[in-house]
């Protein structure tokens, strides 16, 4: 008989080894499923994890992508990390990453055509705080009247993107866009263009962005007294009490990092990538980076390879789409199921597993 | 009584990874016999009564059970054969009434009004009072108690298992106690008595199995035998007794006067009025039955409850005010009960432990960046100067055992050399030894001129260490009394929530004589 046999403390191997038997794992379930559609499991796990880095022709175009898609998923599951090993459960960064863009977008646009070197600076600053702001919500909520943070702040992305949708066809469209909804193409605009740095990489600012917070993520945690309190209030409330530490203050603040963070990526995307605000600007990072985040431990290193490895897999998703005609549904499936396992393959970080045969009863 | 025993248990053992919890152990029941199980924290008598319960298999070894063969696989199967078990812990439901709690347990409940009359004849041929139409959440942890007994009666138990009953009573809800169990035996039930209290075992028990690290280390009959032999046996050697010079209390340091507070969920306990001043050198023990208060004082001296700014003072400067960081700056220093999760963090290091409440007065953080350096040699010496017995200060506070966990966080405490220390429970669930390193710890702190207040309820420790004494009874706290002129019986009635109206009055009629 199997069963489990909680460890006296949690062991160190299997933490590190369990977010690589959730690929393996993924790996293989996700063949059997690619197997059942018809498809040859062994070219669709190629295609999606060797080809965008190494395939002779496509790689070119695929691997600054790596870039491009890891950096709004490192940015914002770094802020959403602090969060949850806090308690705070911030499920809304895809809200706050639109409404930066737009905060972003708009203080840009809103100085046009000036050539000012100042604005680029003034529409970080812009989607910080418009992302900032729009988690304010939730966290002033649950500080006051004690609501659910995860409830406000997930439906708060559905408002943010009819917000987005009026903005596109609203205030921010292009007036010489003859009438089509989306507003100016940021990206053509030098005085807020977020470039490509080095030239085939597909790093921009919003990627170095996403390296520094990494860096401060980690030293906030591993040195600073306040990533101390972050852990202790998430591990053991009472004790965090204890020591002193305001609950409340703890929610506003991490809310409010990580809704900049999320709002900052959104302004990246926009004024890069994207280019321009479309009624369907946003593609799901916010939701993506929360995967990101456990798959990643909440470690801020963790969480840059996890960011890279799921960018890998939506480049490489799309590479399977366009090659073996692999429905996107089983793709997202695909995605899902590295979560699925890297959950299922947790406990053993926690719990030993024993075989024992039962007794004669 | 030596017919065929009601229950006899040969050779069990019993191995958990890591530790056997019982090794070869054996012994016998007789009919109607009180019969203790003796023995520490952590000696094995719940892992032992657990297997007579149902609740684990023994690995190897065999049971008898009125000359058959008894093996439960579960306490359903035990409790129909004739064992019946009062846990330590309660399981009832705060919002349902002692009838409804009571039916919960049963396979095929009366209904309420047949269960509720069957209720009160039980209680009142036991000698219980117990109202059925009560809500349980309104009851005193006595009565819960006697919720759970009666809900053992009525299956009409042959062995009856009572795991440290004791702990939550007073001395007088004690004496009920002991006046059922007795009527009980004389009936013919035997019950199996678990305890560390030698003297309870002492006045209740008929035989006494003393277990010492999973194994019989000796029995005897209490009666005839000294509670100093019994402790000899029980803990492998024998124990100091805490002591230190006499105390001269020096000013006034604490002050609390008029102290309310609310409590933050339904069934906590409000704070009535409270008023206390602790003298430097003096330990001023706080007796009381959980539930009466405990927490909710502790949280407002340690800065986790704040109240109106002079309420509290230290050294005649108000700080009812200041968190509880402020108040470490100043020298007011707190230990919690609950150790897990309150005093410390489960899955934290010990070196993160000790950054927990030692930062303001060790310096461990500069400009907000820990100096883990520090930090280490602090918890190193925490857990070198109490005798800290851990593989290391990298080892998770969840890893320790109850006693060394507790030396760890008084000792945090403690080593910062508080002006004022407050603990809760200081030695709950903690071994003998451990509790007796415990105590010499806090006399000598109160003997270099700090306050030390003691909230416990355990009233030996208290009268072992405190100075002076008062009980707190539904959130509000008795008048101070010199310990060394209390009797049990005092004591009793000041817990019991009777007391300073009946001091007046005698004050009243002396003073007119």
């Amino acid at each position: 008989m199997l069963r489990l046999e909680k460890r006296p403390a949690p062991s160190r191997a299997w933490t590190a080894a369990t977010p690589v038997l959730a690929v393996v794992l993924t790996m293989i379930a996700g063949g059997i499923m690619f197997a059942l559609l018809g498809k040859n499991p062994f070219e669709a796990i190629r295609i999606i994890f060797w080809d965008p880095l190494f395939h002779e022709s496509f790689a070119a175009y695929s691997r600054p992508q790596l870039l491009v898609k890891a950096g709004p998923l490192i940015l914002i599951a770094i802020g959403l990390a602090l969060g949850f090993r806090a308690g705070v459960w911030n499920i809304g960064a895809e809200g706050q990453y639109i409404m930066g863009a737009i905060a972003g977008a708009s203080f840009g646009l809103a100085f046009y055509p000036s050539e000012s070197p100042l604005i680029f600076p003034g529409m970080i600053i812009a989607g910080a705080l418009g992302g900032w702001a729009w988690s304010m919500i939730p966290a002033i909520l649950k500080t006051r009247f004690r609501t659910n943070e995860i409830l406000v702040s997930l439906l708060l992305v559905y408002v943010a993107e009819k917000f987005l949708a009026s903005a596109a066809v609203g205030f921010l469209r292009n007036p010489e866009g003859s009438g089509f909804p989306g507003s100016r193409n940021l990206s053509r605009i030098d005085s807020m263009n977020n470039p490509e740095l080095i030239s085939g990489t597909g790093m921009h600012w919003g990627v170095v962005m996403a390296f520094i917070a990494v860096i401060a993520a980690y030293v906030l945690l591993n040195k600073h007294l306040l990533g101390y309190q972050i852990k202790l209030a998430g591990q053991a409330p009472r004790a965090a009490r204890f020591a002193g530490v305001n609950p409340n203050r703890l929610i506003v603040l991490c809310m409010g990092v990580s809704g900049a963070l999320a709002g900052l990526a959104g302004l990246f995307e926009v004024s890069g990538p994207a280019g321009q605000i479309s009624i369907d600007f946003n593609v799901g990072y916010g939701f993506t980076a929360i995967i990101v985040a456990f798959l990643g431990r909440l470690h801020p290193i963790g969480i840059l390879l996890a960011g890279l490895l799921m960018a890998l897999t939506y480049i490489g998703g799309e590479l399977a789409q366009l090659m073996l005609q692999i429905p996107a549904p089983a793709i997202q499936a695909f995605q899902g199921m590295l979560l699925f396992f890297l959950l299922a393959v947790d406990v053993l970080s926690t719990y030993r597993i024993r075989f024992k045969k039962e007794g004669v009863a | 009584m030596t017919g065929e025993p009601l229950l006899s248990i040969d050779n069990i053992t019993k191995a958990y990874p890591g530790v056997v919890a019982n090794s070869d152990v054996s012994f016998q029941i007789q009919p109607g016999e009180v019969h203790a199980l003796l023995g520490e924290n952590g000696a094995g008598k719940s892992t032992l009564v657990k297997m007579i319960y149902g609740l684990v298999r023994p690995d190897s070894g065999s049971m008898t059970f009125r000359g058959a063969a008894y093996a439960p696989p579960e306490p359903r199967i035990a409790r129909s054969t004739g064992v019946a078990m009062v846990f330590q812990h309660f399981s009832l439901f705060e919002a349902l009434n002692v009838a409804e709690n009571i039916a919960l347990g049963m396979e095929n409940p009366p209904p309420q009004r047949d269960l509720a009359k069957r209720i009160r004849e039980v209680s009142e041929a036991y000698g219980l009072p117990l109202d059925p139409d009560r809500l349980v959440g309104d009851l005193s942890a006595g009565e819960r108690q006697r919720v759970e007994i009666i809900r053992c009666l009525l299956q009409d138990p042959k062995l009856l298992i009572m795991d440290e009953p004791t702990s939550v009573l007073t001395p007088q809800e004690v004496e009920i106690l002991f006046h059922t169990l007795r009527k009980l035996a004389a009936e013919g039930t035997s019950i199996l008595y678990i305890s560390h209290k030698l003297e309870e075992i002492r006045a209740l028990c008929d035989e006494a199995t003393i277990l010492r690290l999973g194994k019989v280390v000796g029995k005897c009959t209490p009666r005839d035998t000294s509670a100093a032999e019994m402790a000899e046996l029980m803990v492998g050697k024998s124990l100091a007794t805490p002591a230190r010079d006499n105390a001269d209390l020096g000013e006034v340091i604490l002050k609390v006067s008029g102290l309310s507070v609310e409590p933050s969920n339904p069934f906590g306990t409000p704070l009535r009025h409270i008023g206390i001043e602790l003298h430097a050198g003096e330990v001023l023990g706080i007796g009381g039955v959980a539930g009466n208060g405990q927490d909710e004082l502790l949280a407002a001296l340690s800065g986790e409850v704040t109240t109106a700014p002079g309420t509290v003072t230290l050294h005649k400067n108000p700080i009812g005010d200041k968190g509880p960081n402020e108040r470490r700056e100043l020298g007011i220093l707190c230990g919690p009960e609950e150790r897990l999760g309150h005093a410390a963090a489960p899955d934290m290091s010990l070196v993160e432990n000790a950054l927990l409440t030692a930062r303001q007065r060790k310096n461990l953080a500069d400009s907000g960046f820990v100096n883990w350096g520090a930090t280490r040699a602090y918890a190193e010496k925490v857990i070198a100067d109490f005798d800290v017995r851990t593989p290391g200060p990298d080892n998770v506070a969840r890893s320790l055992s109850g006693g060394n966990l507790q030396k760890f966080v008084i000792g945090r405490e403690i080593l910062q050399d508080p002006t004022v220390l407050v603990v809760n429970q200081p030695t709950w669930g903690v071994d003998a030894s451990a509790a007796a390193d415990i105590r010499q710890a806090i006399l000598d702190l109160a003997q270099k001129g700090a306050g030390v207040i003691v909230i416990s309820q355990d009233l030996d420790e208290l009268l072992e260490v405190s100075d002076n004494f008062a009980a707190l009874n539904e959130g509000r706290l008795s008048n101070v009394r010199t310990t060394r002129d209390l009797t049990m019986e005092t004591i009793g009635l000041m817990l019991g929530g009777a007391h300073d109206m009946h001091d007046l009055d005698e004050e009243a009629i002396h003073a007119e004589a």
